[in-house]
């Protein structure tokens, strides 16, 4: 058996709205399917299940607020012995309200869960880990009462024992105040202030700048466009993005989360990438393992995730998982950029627009296309020596564009 | 197909990439990129739905002709007579 949960969609998400369930009970799921649509302060996302089997129980009905880390439904694993029929995790909901949460001796405690300020790996013993696991308690929306906010046994209980105390909208409110694109502009106002108000608090911010000729990478690519029809061309920021998650594999020290005493570095090079909504706000999902990507592979999945950005209709893992965060305001006429680091991530790097300007080649002064790449970076976590390696790698793989 | 059809046929590409624009409002002569919020993506989805509408080639040197409504028609204009 398998517990299915609200997912943590955000650094500050605390809790989302179950809008629908795309299975239902008795369906197969496999790794990777969309099952069900929550409602976060970042727009609709779609969530992927994590294991294959059949989903056996749903425990939240649509239309439910309830907090990250409430098991949403049980999915009873392949190749899983049958098992003894387990207690119903919470009461057949009576109409329009529900309450979320596995019956618990203890009396319900007011919730003890706060803003994680410890990033997205949670400090905690391994029984602390799996007690949380056996209770159904994200770790993530604990706080940590232990040394440097590790999260202890007893955290965990208390946590649990709040979750008890979960409430829920009527669905028929709750629904439709979502979908109004103005309550849904509110909501991502505040995740960005949220997020951003805590980055400039607790990073410790430096910023490092370089101007990059452009002219071998637009050349190069303006050549490759030519032999293309318009549906397969690609955008000159395709190359940017690659050029930046190559140049991570050089200094992984910037493609790390912060853990709450120190940058992990991750191995996997996951790419944010800052989309504008067109009524305000932004947000920055990522595109996965960039670094092995074609610039083809990488041009279509940046349209998809761009136009499923502007839709709302984003995937979990897309809003959970980005490394590092590239940002793009060049659009806009700008010359630089110095970015806010979305925490967890211990770094950003703005691009600017491209403008021509008189550029020395060879002793003669030329003009040239020259983009400013501005990397803001966690000073915990690095030096401005290994930022200054990383700008100088993005430089070099952008010279050579066909190696891209 | 005439000036008429080929503006119909541009403000429905824009209405795709812009949802919000209003064809009502937008001035003929006043670049597309000032009158609506569009990014390097939004003006590639614009020109890959003429393409599609109007099956023809356009090429990347050409995208300066669709700055303005107008230069736009007249671009289109030329490249269907000549097709």
């Amino acid at each position: 058996m398998a517990e299915f949960l609200m997912p943590k969609l955000g650094t500050d998400m605390q809790e989302g709205i179950l809008v629908e369930w795309l299975k239902k009970p008795g369906d197969a799921v496999h790794r990777g399917d969309l099952i069900a649509e929550v409602e976060t302060d970042k727009g609709t996302i779609q969530v992927e299940c994590f294991t294959s089997g059949v989903l056996e129980q749903i425990l939240v009905p649509e239309g439910s607020t309830v907090p990250v880390g409430t098991v949403l439904a049980i999915i009873k694993e392949e190749g899983a012995p049958p098992e003894a029929i387990r207690q119903p995790v919470v009461a057949a909901p009576a109409a329009g309200q529900t309450a979320a949460a596995k019956p618990l001796e203890a009396p319900p405690l007011a919730p003890t869960v706060k803003p994680s300020t410890v990033g997205q790996r949670a400090l905690m013993s391994p029984a602390a880990r799996k007690r949380a696991r056996e209770l159904g308690v994200d770790p993530e929306s604990i706080h940590g009462t232990g040394r440097g906010g590790a999260i202890s046994l007893e955290d965990v209980e208390k946590a649990a024992a709040a979750k008890a105390a979960v409430s829920t909208a009527p669905p028929a409110t709750t629904t439709a105040s979502v979908s109004e694109p103005a309550a849904r502009m509110a909501r991502i106002r505040q995740a960005i202030a949220a997020a951003m108000s805590r980055s400039k608090r607790e990073i410790p911010h430096y910023y490092l700048s370089t101007s990059i000729d452009m002219h071998s990478a637009l050349s190069w690519l303006a050549e490759k466009n030519a032999a293309l029809p318009v549906p397969d061309r690609i955008l000159y920021a395709t190359l940017l993005i690659k050029a930046v998650a190559l140049a991570l594999r050089e200094t992984p020290e910037l493609n790390a989360l912060w853990d709450g005493q120190q940058g992990v570095i991750a191995k996997d090079i996951h790419i944010g990438v800052a989309v504008s909504l067109r009524q305000g706000g932004l947000i920055a999902p990522a595109i996965h393992h960039v670094d092995r990507l074609s610039l083809e592979e990488l041009m279509v999945k940046l349209r998809d995730l761009v136009q499923r950005t502007r839709t709302g209709a984003l995937r979990a893992s897309e809003m959970t998982d980005p490394t590092f965060t590239v940002t793009n305001l060049g659009e806009q006429g700008v010359e630089s950029v110095y970015g806010i680091i979305n925490p967890p991530q211990v770094a950003i790097v703005g691009f600017g627009s491209i403008v021509q300007r008189p550029w020395i080649v060879d002793g003669q002064i030329v003009p040239r296309p020259i983009i400013t790449a501005t990397l803001a970076a966690d000073h915990r976590v690095s030096d401005g020596h290994r930022g200054g390696l990383f700008l100088r790698a993005l430089d070099r793989w952008l010279q050579e564009p066909a190696k891209l | 197909m005439n000036r008429d059809e080929l503006k119909d046929i541009i403000l429905s590409a824009l209405i795709g990439v812009a949802p919000e624009a209003d064809p009502a409002t937008l001035r003929d002569n006043v670049p597309l990129r000032d009158q609506l919020d569009l990014d390097s993506m939004d003006f590639l989805n614009f020109i890959i739905a003429i393409h599609k509408r109007l099956g023809l080639e356009i090429a990347e040197t050409d995208y300066p002709h669709f700055a303005t409504l107008s230069s736009a028609i007249s671009f289109l204009e030329s490249k269907l007579s000549k097709s």
